[in-house]
């Protein structure tokens, strides 16, 4: 049976992690190939790398760690951010990445993600959905899609969106709640749960998680096929573990090998 | 040992390298494990990989780009009866046909035809992506000390279609979803695994190992 997959995510800015791995001693609690190898020992079903790195310039630490990262850890690497370019994603998947997550880029030109799902592959095209509530209290819920960081918005409908670059080739959407974002107070489960429920590519649940039922909640009640988290596991609150056994524990499928 | 990874242009062999080198050391086995796109090297190695992801015809056409590959990896499998290794795609190219858009050419060295996945329960995710258990259908070598069925290890799976055999011989292992999926076949000296070994720690590397000390 396949099971729901826990993915911790790692902020990286110019080669370095932005918040590192604080559940373990490392030799450099700043260096992303250390918290991913930590990361890959504790379970982690995939790893997430968002390169929030502002200028260009820096992109060859972002490869430099991606590369590092591939040698060392043996599971799904996803790197997101900055992705404008097919070369950028070619550059990202040569350096060792197996996923490339894309947003703004797929926001303002719909017609990117075919060329890359046709380029690389479905497999290894993620779109990046960053929805906020738009509805008023009392009326039906409508989320639209916001860009830079949630600051901007595109007028564009979140559940239309999710399915117009599943049609065009996503593999899979990493859907995260802008409202929600840092809160720790859960995922937003009616916009997880209307995104998974009119696509057939997976959705990953992220934005909100603040502790492990909120991950419960997410599979089970927004009908997620993965969960994604930062804070939760790196301050050590959480180990990837402990998250599976609640997940299990709620009768939800996880590996534990 | 001299192990060939055979580069055609189809994504990144970064990881898988590492994964061979790393079982090849973590395992004693040792060996040279080289990615190549030169035919002479994979005429000449005591084992070869192909891997691939992306489509079936995208694949077919990068390994039929490099001059005298396909012909390479023919003699090093069928006149010397080196050990051969698909992965994902490189699995799937191992079949007579790939039917993903348009109906192309494989190898035709396992028989059957790579087909898209349809589960019966329709709330089913299209890729099939994350981590799987293995059904063992029989022995092989290649699954020596992996703990199998719904309790045993788990593979990392990632596709929208899989290599229906035309006879149940070949497959070694199946996975469910939905219904059951094609996960691991081998006939003689070929074989190839739907999912990625080299994405796939335990179970990767271990299997990595077992195909380094495989003696079809």
């Amino acid at each position: 049976m396949l099971k729901v997959r826990v993915i911790p995510c790692l902020d990286v800015k110019d080669g370095r992690v932005v918040k590192g791995v604080q559940f373990v001693d490392l030799r450099d609690a700043g260096d992303p190939v250390e918290s991913a190898i930590a990361y890959d020992a504790a379970g982690a079903d995939e790893l997430c790398f968002l390169d929030i790195t502002a200028s260009h310039e820096n992109r060859g630490t972002l490869m430099d760690v991606v590369s590092r990262t591939a040698e060392a850890c043996f599971m799904p690497l996803t790197v997101g951010g900055g992705v404008r370019t097919i070369e950028d994603i070619r550059n990202l998947l040569l350096a060792g990445a197996d996923k490339v997550s894309i947003m703004t880029a797929a926001v303002n030109d719909r017609d990117f993600v075919r060329r890359a799902a046709e380029k690389f592959g479905t497999q290894c095209i993620v779109v990046a959905v960053d929805a906020k509530k738009v509805s008023e209290a009392g009326s039906p819920d409508r989320w639209e899609i916001f860009t830079h960081g949630g600051r901007k918005p595109t007028g564009i409908d979140a559940i239309q969106y999710a399915q117009e670059v599943a049609a065009l080739g996503a593999g899979e959407i990493l859907l995260t709640s802008m409202d929600r974002d840092g809160t720790k107070i859960g995922y937003d489960i009616a916009l997880t749960r209307a995104i998974a429920d009119a696509v057939t590519i997976p959705v990953i649940a992220s934005g909100g998680v603040g502790s492990l039922d909120h991950m419960v909640e997410g599979i089970r009640d927004g009908h997620a096929s993965a969960v994604l988290a930062a804070s939760i596991f790196h301050f050590g609150e959480h180990t990837i573990r402990e998250a599976k056994e609640k997940l299990r524990a709620n009768g939800l499928p996880v590996r534990i090998d | 040992m001299k192990v060939a990874i055979i580069d055609y242009g189809s994504g990144n062999l970064h990881s898988a390298h590492k994964a061979f080198e790393r079982a090849a050391s973590e395992s004693g086995i040792g060996g040279d494990i080289i990615v190549t796109s030169d035919p002479e090297l994979v005429r000449s190695a005591d084992r070869v990989v192909l891997p691939g992801v992306g489509a079936f015809a995208d694949c077919r056409r990068g390994l039929d780009a490099v001059p005298g590959m396909v012909a390479a990896m023919t003699e090093a499998v069928h006149e010397k009866g080196r050990p051969f290794l698909g992965i994902c795609v490189g699995m799937q190219l191992l079949a007579d046909r790939g039917l993903e858009h348009t109906t192309t050419p494989g190898l035709g060295w396992i028989g059957g035809d790579v087909v898209e996945i349809k589960p019966q329960d329709h709330a089913l995710k299209i890729p099939h992506m994350g981590w799987n258990t293995l059904d063992q259908g029989r022995d092989h070598a290649l699954l020596a000390g992996i703990p199998t069925g719904t309790d045993g290890w788990h593979a990392y799976f990632v596709h929208s279609f899989h290599l229906q055999p035309a006879t149940p011989d070949t497959v070694i292992a199946t996975t469910q979803y939905g219904g059951s999926v094609t996960a691991l076949v081998a006939k003689g000296t070929v074989a190839g695994t739907q999912f990625h070994p080299e994405k796939s720690q335990k179970l990767g590397l271990a299997l990595i190992a077992n195909f380094l000390r495989w003696r079809p």
